[in-house]
Parts: structure tokens; C-alpha cells; sequence
């Protein structure tokens, strides 16, 4: 099963792997703050994640590992 | 089964670059040629002033940090001095296309074997923002507050173009980074001038077309926008030069 995690400490909240996934499934998290101030980016649906790797190629910080 | 993770060659350092900057994505791009070719033990980097200045922390393989614009300069001397190794550079427009505008240009009309990763933003970005050689004509920048006037400052610098009319420079291609298309092209160009490099074939040069959110006074998602609106119809992208491929009798 596809699974994609953010390691959230180096996110800087840029929405890049937002507007990239194809899927709409990753959004910044409002209710948090990271050690570096900004909200991060999270996934909302796990279940409907294709592995596509587009967030990863878009994130200009290797916040992103992808598996399937 | 991992379908993506963080380069080896890049160290665990996080990059000191704006949100959204596209230096990281070129600096991971760069990282993952390094270890695709499996030469990161043998490959010497050069980092140039501006804001990848602190590029020898991020990258995993030995680095120099030259004069400002001079890393093509220092590239040939550590090549000259032992060609077993692999070189690039990794500079800015501010660097390359400025005050390194010598070093770049005679470096590929000697057909130097290093690989040289350009970054052109159309902005200084470091230091806050000034025109640049590769600024647009009209862009609004710190010092040009009416807009970039060809008439009193002239006009952008294509290098890419400029470097394929000299017959020393080998592979010549402009690469952007602002969808995963063009990243994904952008990494085979990236791969293929450290190739180059690897079987000896001579200079290679990628321009990448990249961002900067903070300078431009745009949004990380907003400047993608700008690139390709206002950057790509001025530099349009594709290969300019490659006179290893046409040896070989393919494109």
C-alpha cells in the first residue's frame, strides 16, 4: 500500500507538494507549528495515495519519503 | 518498496533557502545523478557566492567554495590537477552571468570536462534583490523600481544560447523546474552533463530555470506561475548544444 510521510521538522510550509498532488490529499496543518515556525504539510487520506512521488519531486526540502 | 527518499549524496543539514525556493529541488536533483552514477566518492564540488553559498554544506562529496563568479576557474584547476575526478560547479546568474561572466565563457571555449549547474532566477537573491544581467526586460526588481528600461541597462544575457555559438562548449541544455515534468526533465539533462563528464566528452552546461518567491514578492505556488508565464517565453527551454550526440549520430 501506497504510504507517504513528512518529516515535518524541515518543512517550510510552501504548499509546493499541495498544488502538485494529483490526488488533493495533502494539505498544511493550521493547527500546528514545526520547530521551524511554520505550518507543515500533512496527508488527510492515506488510503487514497497512488505512490505518484509528485509532492517528493516538488518539495525543495526532502521533507517527503514515498512507498508502495 | 521505496519510491522516493533523500539522496545520499546530501548531508543531513536542512537547507538554509527560503520556503519554496527552487535551489532545493536543483540541489536534490544534482545529489541524485551523483549517486545514480555511483560517484559521489570521487566527485569534487564547487560553490559559488550568493545564495548557494553554503552548498558545501549540503552536499555529501568533497566541496571548494571559489571566489565570487570564479568557480569555472577553480573547476579547471582541480580537474587539470587530477583528472580521475568528477567537477561541477553549482552557480547563480548573479555569479555566472555577471561577474563570472569571463570564467564561464572562456572555460567552455577551451571545452573544459567539467559539468557546470547554472541557476537562473532573473534576480540577485542574496542580496536582496537587485536586476541582474538575466533580470527581464520590465521586471520590477530593488534597483529597477520602474521596471528593467533596455534603453539605459540593456538587455538579459541568454547564456545558453551565447555559450552554444562556441565550438569548445559541449552539451547545452536549458532545463526549468516549475511543474514535475520539467523536473523530471530537468534531472535527465542534470544526469546526462555528469555522464558527459564521466566518459571524458568535455564541457557541459545545464541552465535551470528556477524561482525566487521571496525577491519576486510572490507566493512559492504564485512564482511557479510567474516562471512559466514570464521567464520561459524569454528562455525557452530545450537543448542548444550537443556535439556528442550528433558524433554518435543521434539526438
Amino acid at each position: 500500500m501506497a504510504k507517504v510521510t513528512f518529516n515535518t521538522d524541515l518543512c517550510k510550509g510552501c504548499s509546493l507538494c499541495v498544488s502538485a498532488c494529483p490526488k488533493k490529499i495533502i494539505e498544511l496543518d493550521g493547527n500546528t507549528i514545526n520547530a521551524k515556525g511554520h505550518h507543515p504539510a500533512r496527508i488527510i487520506d492515506q488510503e487514497a495515495c497512488i505512490a505518484c512521488a509528485f509532492c517528493a519531486t516538488m518539495c525543495p526540502d526532502c521533507v517527503i519519503t514515498v512507498e508502495k | 518498496m521505496v519510491v522516493f527518499e533523500k539522496p545520499k549524496a546530501l548531508t543531513d543539514t536542512p537547507f538554509h533557502y527560503c520556503p519554496g525556493c527552487t535551489h532545493g529541488i536543483v540541489h536534490r536533483l544534482v545529489a541524485e545523478a551523483i549517486d545514480e552514477l555511483g560517484i559521489e566518492g570521487n566527485t569534487i564540488g564547487v560553490a559559488p557566492v550568493g545564495c548557494a553559498v553554503f552548498a558545501y554544506n549540503y552536499f555529501a562529496c568533497d566541496m571548494i567554495e571559489a571566489a565570487h563568479g570564479r568557480a569555472p576557474a577553480v573547476a579547471t584547476g582541480v580537474k587539470r590537477a587530477d583528472s580521475s575526478k568528477i567537477v561541477f560547479t553549482y552557480q547563480g546568474d548573479g555569479d555566472l552571468a555577471s561577474i563570472g561572466t569571463a570564467e564561464t565563457v572562456h572555460s567552455a571555449a577551451r571545452g573544459e570536462n567539467i559539468t557546470i549547474i547554472f541557476i537562473n532566477n532573473a534576480i540577485y537573491g542574496m542580496t536582496g534583490g537587485q536586476m541582474a544581467p538575466t533580470s527581464l526586460p520590465g521586471q520590477i526588481t530593488q534597483t529597477s523600481p520602474y521596471g528593467r528600461d533596455v534603453d539605459t541597462v540593456g538587455y538579459p544575457v541568454k547564456i545558453a544560447e551565447m555559450l552554444s555559438t562556441l565550438d569548445g562548449a559541449g552539451y547545452i541544455e536549458r532545463v526549468a523546474v516549475n511543474n514535475v515534468k520539467n523536473v523530471r526533465n530537468a534531472k535527465k539533462a542534470i544526469k546526462k552533463a555528469f555522464q558527459n563528464q564521466v566518459e571524458g566528452k568535455g564541457f557541459s552546461l545545464v541552465e535551470v530555470v528556477s524561482t525566487c518567491p521571496t525577491n519576486w514578492g510572490l507566493t512559492p505556488e504564485k512564482a511557479l506561475e510567474w516562471l512559466e508565464e514570464n521567464m520561459l517565453p524569454y528562455y525557452p527551454l530545450g537543448v542548444y548544444k550537443d556535439k556528442f550526440a550528433d558524433k554518435e549520430g543521434e539526438k
